[in-house]
């Protein structure tokens, strides 16, 4: 379960948003600018509320009233970004790794075939990111967040920069993903996207929430 | 002509000695000022800027001076370091090389910060989502992608401390054997009659030399740069 109940300043633009999830895919839905990535981004701990809290699975990870904030290192939250952000300096195994050897967990061949045939990725695995096409890219950053092995994961428009070819190509990846049932907030502007990955939506507009429900909101609130 | 005498030899030994030291012992200072000037802004952050440029501007001799005041085996912090750790900085290679190490730090600092300044900072976020606490993104994320200005700032600290001659022959003088590097062996030669042809090997060795480590940055920074561009 997660709750968020926060509220940020930013420059001109002020985010109040309050929500609670016990859906396994929450999408996050609103034009661009809505505020879905500062509410992401505190999810994270990337980014501190002014006021409020955010609580996931009984843990308090903010509560500014009682000045916890816990720093996104310790929040075993995963977070796949819009641009990937691969490390350039290390090669696609090493990628995969990352999490891992930081956590200290111990090394997992099992787990880690098993996310490398899930998104199809074993062939890249001595490549640098700079050799990779976008859909590769991003289905590394996937395979990379999920071998941190996180109790969240969070994606910040994981096919926002991929063209429509290569939407289709990863979109089974996520359904599969979905299916392997970690719990996860998905950020879209787009909403066939979420019909068909999201359970549950939560509707973002000028930093605040419009609506809350089942996909079928999406039919009945507009985004812009 | 080519024969290189013992005491050349001392010399030439002698001013790697004192470069490599000055460069190593430097480096790391350099990367935690250039850190804190180019990911902090507090309060007295152009002073402490300037003060590291200064050495750049000020007249070497000044420079030696002032060191020869503040480490001189009277000095403020030289005889503490004299009288509590043994330390003597006074007309001995070690204060060559800390004469050195000062002259060059602007020029070790300059790259280092500016690697670090370009480095793309939501890679350092992702690396904490990923579970690295501060040092670990540090060590694992920033340092590796700051490598290329790193050693371009070595490079650039070496070459500076290697040709060193004004701070360090006022603050350790010139005596051969301890203190005396190329420079200041060059300077001795051409003020003493029949002179020139060791001068000249000594000027010949100080120009392989700097060839040699600016032909060795460019090649570190080709490799360090191709390594970053992920291919």
């Amino acid at each position: 379960m997660l709750r968020v109940d926060v509220t940020k300043q930013l420059g001109e633009f002020s985010l109040e948003a309050s929500f609670t999830s016990e859906g396994r895919v929450t999408g996050l839905f609103g034009a661009s600018g809505a505020g879905k990535s500062s509410l992401i981004n505190m999810i994270a701990g990337l980014l501190r509320p002014d006021r409020g809290i955010v609580v996931l699975d009984d843990e308090t990870l903010d509560d500014t009233a009682k000045g916890i904030h816990v720093p996104p290192h310790r929040r075993r939250i995963g977070y796949v970004f819009q641009d990937a952000r691969l490390f350039p300096h290390l090669d696609v195994r090493q990628n995969l790794d990352y999490g891992r050897r930081m956590n200290r967990l111990a090394d997992d061949p099992a787990q880690r075939s098993r996310v490398t045939d899930l998104l199809d990725i074993g062939g890249l695995l001595d490549r640098r990111p700079g050799q990779l096409s976008g859909g590769e890219r991003q289905r590394v950053a996937l395979g990379r967040a999920l071998l941190s092995k996180p109790r969240l994961l969070l994606m910040d428009e994981p096919l926002g920069s991929l063209d429509e070819g290569r939407k289709v190509e990863i979109l089974p990846y996520l359904v599969r993903l979905r299916d392997e049932g970690i719990p996860m907030v998905y950020v879209s502007h787009d909403a066939a996207e979420l019909r068909q990955l999201a359970t549950q939506i939560v509707m973002l507009r000028n930093g605040r929430v419009t609506a809350l429900g089942g996909v079928k909101v999406l039919t009945t609130g507009s985004p812009a | 002509m080519f024969e290189i005498t013992p005491a050349e030899w001392t010399a030439i030994l002698l001013s790697l000695r004192v470069a490599v030291i000055a460069t190593l012992v430097a480096t790391p200072f350099g990367i935690a000022l250039a850190w804190l000037l180019a990911r902090y802004d507090f309060w007295g952050k152009s002073i402490l800027d300037a003060a590291v440029h200064l050495p750049l501007v000020l007249p070497p001799v000044v420079t030696g001076y002032l060191l020869l005041l503040t480490f001189g085996k009277r000095g403020l912090v030289g005889g503490w370091l004299a009288d509590h750790l043994g330390i003597v900085f006074a007309f001995r290679w070690t204060g060559a090389a800390l004469a050195c190490g000062v002259m060059s730090f602007p020029l070790l600092v300059r790259p280092i910060r500016l690697s670090i300044e370009a480095i793309d900072r939501r890679l350092e976020q992702a690396s904490s989502t990923l579970g690295a606490a501060p040092w670990q993104v540090f060590a694992t994320v920033t340092l590796p992608l700051a490598l290329p200005g790193i050693l371009a700032g070595m490079v650039l600290g070496f070459a500076k401390a290697i040709g060193e001659f004004g701070a360090t022959i006022t603050f350790v003088s010139n005596i051969p054997g301890e203190t005396q590097t190329i420079s200041s062996a060059i300077y001795s030669l051409i003020q003493t009659p029949d002179g020139d042809a060791a001068a000249g090997r000594l000027v010949l060795i100080s120009i392989v030399i700097a060839m040699g480590a600016l032909i060795a940055s460019e090649w570190f920074a080709r490799r360090a740069t191709r390594r970053l561009h992920g291919n």
